[in-house]
């Protein structure tokens, strides 16, 4: 698990990539891991059914904040419907590496917000399904 | 420097089987989450094992043999948990925990005894299981909430405590902080609260496993502790009530076990303790829980507390230098007003990550927000990483500590 925390794990921890908030979302999500108090909220501008622009905020640990960062630059310009169905390969893929079964919530909370935000209701969780 | 009883300490490890087990990395446990849960000594797993083995059988009412030794050994285990905090028998009452302690309390004491505008007095370091209970009895009888002040260091601000007490019917406070390692100075509290006239809880999940407790000297009405937080297995633990209050007060949970004679419009109730303990109870985990005691009285729980005394005092003087890179530790810093934890962050380095860090060198801490969410809210704190001690560590687990905190600042490059 330490080997997780590679230079550009740390660096999207760090400097996360849009973070902050929209002036006026078309859709938005909020949620938190109840297990770790990890939060994070997703913000989306969607116009003719693409994510033109995406802000995320929240707090935790690196591994939810460095998916949640990565996340955001893989899902400009597409389309919602196919956010709406992202599966957490995306996820596993943006890091990388193996995560420890006690950690995948943390990894996948950024992914559940967004797919939240895109189907208009909570999601259930990517590593679930 | 600190002088540890290591000759002690050893012998004490050699007790605990898990202890001796590596991690499936090959590192050596080092277990520090006591906090949370105790390691199990050789004398109470074994004691299950015989009670399944030898002389399983339900209790009380069993004629013959093994019937007759299981329910002797059963009541044997609340008498030495009676002795071990100066009580008599009949007021032990087996629960699952702590929680469930608490409950009885709040369910069967709460609801005739609290009415609307009543006050019940608690602190902000509490639990969530000395919380949310009184929360959903305040709901139902219209009796409301009031707190005594954390300050910053995790200490209760006691300079209202005259005016906090005025007119309060329930005081329920803990022992000792699970999150911070506060001790909460009961023998200041206690007295003012016995004088107005409140009824007196105490907490004492995080108190019975690492302090003396003498329930007659502390003139508490209830005391609730869990077992398996003081070398015993999960699934039991105790609620010390005074008798006269016991015996006024209603059953909690009905059905066997707990009457004297059952006709099918009326019932009469059981005496004291059993008239708490619907239904077969947890034998032999309440056996271990004797046992548990037992073990804990041949070390002495001064040597308990001292031992703890000395691991905090060489905690702190090796934690120290940390400081200076962004070791950040929370709670009272002092030893004598302190029990075996130490809450900390370390820089930017969040404490999941560093549980998860610490994890692969064998290191067991725990991360989060220690079910004291309101605490954490105030202290703006989002988590913080936790280290407990027990009678099974050394100076050894401190040093893996410090160690296991430098390889986080590498990994974090900090």
């Amino acid at each position: 698990m330490d080997d997780f925390y590679r230079d550009f794990i740390l660096d999207h921890y760090r400097n996360p990539r849009n973070q902050g908030h929209l002036d006026a979302p078309s859709a938005s999500a909020e949620d938190l891991n109840p297990l770790c108090g990890d939060r994070i909220r997703m913000e989306l501008d969607v116009r003719d059914g693409v994510i033109r622009d995406v802000r995320f905020s929240g707090q935790g640990c690196a591994i939810s904040q460095a998916s949640a960062s990565m996340l955001t630059e893989s899902i400009k310009g597409m389309r919602l419907e196919d956010a709406a169905k992202l599966s957490k390969d995306i996820v596993l893929e943006n890091v990388g590496i193996g995560i420890s079964p006690t950690r995948m919530k943390c990894a996948m909370l950024g992914l559940r917000v967004l797919k939240s935000a895109a189907i208009g209701e909570i999601a259930g969780w990517p590593d679930e399904e | 420097m600190i002088a540890f009883d290591e000759q002690t300490a050893q012998r004490v490890i050699a007790d605990f089987p898990i202890l001796a087990r590596p991690t499936s990395r090959g590192k050596r446990l080092v277990y520090l989450d006591s906090a949370a849960t105790s390691q199990k000594p050789n004398a109470v797993i074994d004691a299950l094992d015989t009670y399944y083995r030898e002389y399983n059988a339900n209790i009380h009412r069993g004629v013959y043999e093994i019937a007759a030794r299981a329910t002797d050994e059963f009541e044997a285990a609340r008498a030495k948990v009676a002795r071990f905090i100066n009580a008599q028998p009949q007021e032990i009452i087996w629960t699952r925990n702590a929680t469930e302690a608490i409950n009885l309390v709040a369910y069967s004491w709460g609801a005739h005894n609290l009415h609307a505008g009543d006050v019940i007095l608690t602190t902000e370091i509490e639990h969530h299981s000395n919380l949310v209970p009184w929360q959903v009895l305040a709901e139902r009888t219209g009796a409301t909430l009031r707190f005594i002040p954390v300050d910053g260091r995790g200490e209760l601000i006691l300079d209202d405590i005259d005016r906090l007490l005025e007119g309060v019917k329930l005081l329920a406070i803990t022992h000792v902080s699970n999150t911070l390692g506060t001790i909460t100075p009961l023998e200041r509290i206690l007295p003012k609260a016995r004088a107005a006239g409140a009824t007196i809880l105490v907490d004492g999940a995080q108190g019975a496993p690492h302090l003396p407790v003498d329930v007659r000297a502390l003139d508490v009405d209830f005391y609730a502790f869990s077992g398996h937080k003081m070398l015993a297995p999960t699934g039991i633990g105790v609620l010390y009530g005074k008798r006269a209050l016991l015996e006024a007060m209603p059953p909690f949970l009905a059905g066997g076990d707990m009457i004297r004679k059952v006709g099918y419009e009326r019932t009469s109730f059981n005496d004291l303790p059993w008239k708490f303990e619907a239904g077969t109870s947890n034998i032999a985990d309440a056996i271990g829980f004797g046992v548990a005691v037992e073990y804990l009285e041949a070390l002495g729980m001064d040597w308990v507390r001292a031992h703890e005394r000395d691991l905090l005092s060489y905690a702190f003087e090796r934690l120290a230098p940390l400081e200076a890179r962004g070791l950040a530790i929370y709670g009272p810093k002092d030893p004598a007003r302190s029990s075996g934890v130490i809450s900390f962050n370390f820089a930017d380095i969040h404490a999941h990550d560093m549980a998860s860090i610490l994890d692969t060198e064998g290191i067991c801490i725990r991360a989060g927000h220690h079910c004291t969410m309101p605490l954490m809210d105030k202290m703006g704190w989002s988590a913080t990483a936790r280290a407990s001690f027990y009678v099974y560590n050394t100076a050894a687990d401190v040093d893996a500590l410090v160690e296991g905190l430098e390889k986080a600042a590498r990994v974090f490059k900090l």
